[in-house]
């Protein structure tokens, strides 16, 4: 069942380049799927129009965005705000800083259960110290007392996952989670994702440019190009054999730890101008 | 983990204590000026005129810091104008405070079209020259201790609402801001809840520069003789009268000159102290 449906969405500029150009995707309910590409390409814009935080100088030009059906693009946005923040979360990029200096850990994961989900504050910092513990952290009452400043950057992350999960969202947009972190904590929070969003049965939307992270992590991927789709596949399928020229280009850029020798593979020039031109091509199609 | 930096804990240090200290001592001579001050203020004995302060040879008894030409007591005369500084930092530096970060926050995290009026409107008020301004004001107004403040809050606002929004700029592109929006809190309720208390230090620390330029403010009017009535003494009162006998008595413009110096620079550091002391993560 397809809970999000992203369907020719626009993007663009104010009085400017489109920075998405009639996107279509389908996330299913429990599903995982990776939006790839350069920076730039429009990964995080996908994630953040559908979560409504596109930044002020961008504007929706067109398209649907279907949430379990439901058009958020056309609701008022009072109840699209109720509506994302009741079904959604985020995880987002920098954890250093995604959580507010000024509070403590503890108000920050249960102010929203309480002052817009309605739950008591015993049953929130309840929830709150059993997600804690469901994400590895030793001694959860002591970190709920704690400042964000006096956390290292990989436990913050962890907060921020058992934070996106406390309300048991059925979409997380994971917005290069982490890129932000020291390659050795990567790995865990990886796992500590992947294993969290099995348990739960939680759509995700993960953002990234890592090939790799999508091949351990997700179940389908969109590769994009310039705001464009270039390619929606399934996992096993893209790896085994990409169907477009640029996304073999970029998983043949991917460094390979068993052949150093290969050094770096830029992806090609015919490769990006055909891309181009298909761009153009797409937009061509649109007027 | 809870790692060292939980561990670090912040001495209050000897600036916020020195300057807290000489405030309150102000606030007390302020408070208690008719208990506390040796003489009346405007009690005048031309006998007794531009006695020396009592180190100096021919130093009266009881008139610690001399007297002025009239044979006013210059202790008691600084310790009653105190009222008058005191009253004019805390009451329009807080105006201007309020109004100020108000004006700043909404402009710097709602953007938009709030933004463009605001800063448009800064741009023209600061165009202003700011001392011409004040004294046209309180033409118009009328000397008096409300036109004073009046003036410092409509000139001054403009300050506190630049650095203000673009501290609220900065922190509206952070991460938090972006999660609590998700989460469904409205656009004022992020504003208060989230980028507020942020902004707080700052404006902790402006909002005591402001009382100094206040007190400043007030002295720089006495001096041109546009503040309140010139009965009850001022510090800017008392430079301007110790001015134009400085080579005779220069006790008369020394020492409120002292005072306002001393006091100027505790409110500076009080902010500063203050906010080395609250900010959660030193910025």
């Amino acid at each position: 069942m397809t809970f999000l449906s992203i369907r020719n969405l626009s993007v663009r500029l104010k009085k400017g380049p489109p920075l998405l150009r009639r996107v279509s995707l389908d996330v299913a309910a429990g599903e995982v799927r990776g939006l790839v590409g350069e920076s730039g390409a429009g990964k995080s814009m996908i994630g953040k129009a559908v979560l409504g935080i596109l930044p002020p100088s961008v504007e929706v030009t067109g398209g649907e965005i279907l949430l379990d059906g439901t058009d958020l693009l056309r609701l008022p946005p009072a109840e699209r705000r109720r509506r994302i923040g009741a079904t959604c979360a985020l995880i987002p990029q920098d954890p250093l800083t995604a959580l507010n200096p000024s509070h403590r850990i503890g108000p920050q994961i249960t102010d929203r259960l309480v002052d817009i989900l309605g739950w008591t504050r015993a049953d929130a910092t309840a929830r709150a110290r059993d997600l804690l513990a469901e994400v590895q952290i030793p001694d959860p009452d002591r970190v709920l007392r704690a400042y964000p400043h006096e956390l290292s950057g990989g436990m913050r992350q962890r907060i921020l996952i058992a934070s996106a999960f406390a309300a048991e969202p059925k979409l997380i947009v994971a917005d290069e989670p982490t890129t932000a972190l020291d390659v050795t904590v990567q790995k865990q929070i990886l796992k500590l994702i992947a294993g969290m969003q099995a348990r739960h049965g939680t759509a995700l939307l993960f953002v990234t440019h890592d090939l790799g992270v999508v091949s351990k992590v997700c179940q389908r991927l969109s590769v994009l190009y310039s705001g464009m789709v270039v390619e929606d596949s399934s996992v096993t399928d893209f790896f085994a054999a990409p169907r477009h020229a640029y996304s073999a280009a970029l998983l043949a850029a991917t460094p390979k730890y068993t052949d150093p020798a290969a050094g770096l593979l830029p992806v090609p020039d015919a490769v990006i101008d055909a891309v181009r031109a298909e761009v153009a091509a797409h937009d061509r199609g649109a007027a | 983990m809870l790692d060292g930096r939980s561990m670090i804990r912040r001495r209050a240090g000897l600036r916020l204590w020195l300057s807290a200290g000489w405030l309150a001592l102000l606030c007390l001579a302020a408070l208690l000026a008719p208990w506390v001050a040796p003489k009346d203020p405007l009690a005048q004995d031309l006998f007794l005129g531009r006695l020396p302060p009592f180190w100096v040879a021919g130093a009266e008894p009881g008139y610690w810091l001399g007297t002025d030409s009239l044979g006013r007591d210059v202790l008691s005369r600084i310790i009653h104008g105190a009222r008058v500084a005191l009253m004019v930092a805390l009451i329009a530096g807080t105006i201007t405070c309020l109004i100020g970060a108000t004006l700043g926050l909404l402009a710097g995290f709602l953007r938009g079209w709030v933004d463009m009026a605001i800063s448009r409107l800064i741009d023209i008020w600061m165009a202003f020259p700011p001392v011409l301004f004040s004294i046209l004001l309180i033409a118009v107004l009328g000397p008096g201790l409300i036109s004073i403040i009046i003036a410092i809050v409509v000139i001054d606002w403009t300050r506190f609402a630049r650095v203000v929004r673009a501290e609220a700029m900065a922190q509206g592109a952070m991460d938090y801001v972006a999660s609590a929006r998700v989460a469904g809190r409205g656009r004022i309720g992020t504003m208060i809840r989230e980028i507020l208390p942020n902004v707080l230090p700052t404006i902790v620390v402006l909002l005591t520069l402001e009382m100094g330029i206040a007190v400043i403010v007030e002295a720089i009017l006495s001096f041109v003789n546009l503040s309140i009535s010139t009965d009850d003494p001022t510090w800017g009162g008392m430079i301007a009268e110790g001015r134009t006998s400085i080579h005779q008595a220069w006790w008369v413009l020394v020492f409120p000159l002292i005072t306002l110096f001393l006091t100027v620079l505790s409110f500076s550091q009080l902010g500063e102290g203050l906010k080395d002391r609250f900010d959660p993560v030193l910025r």
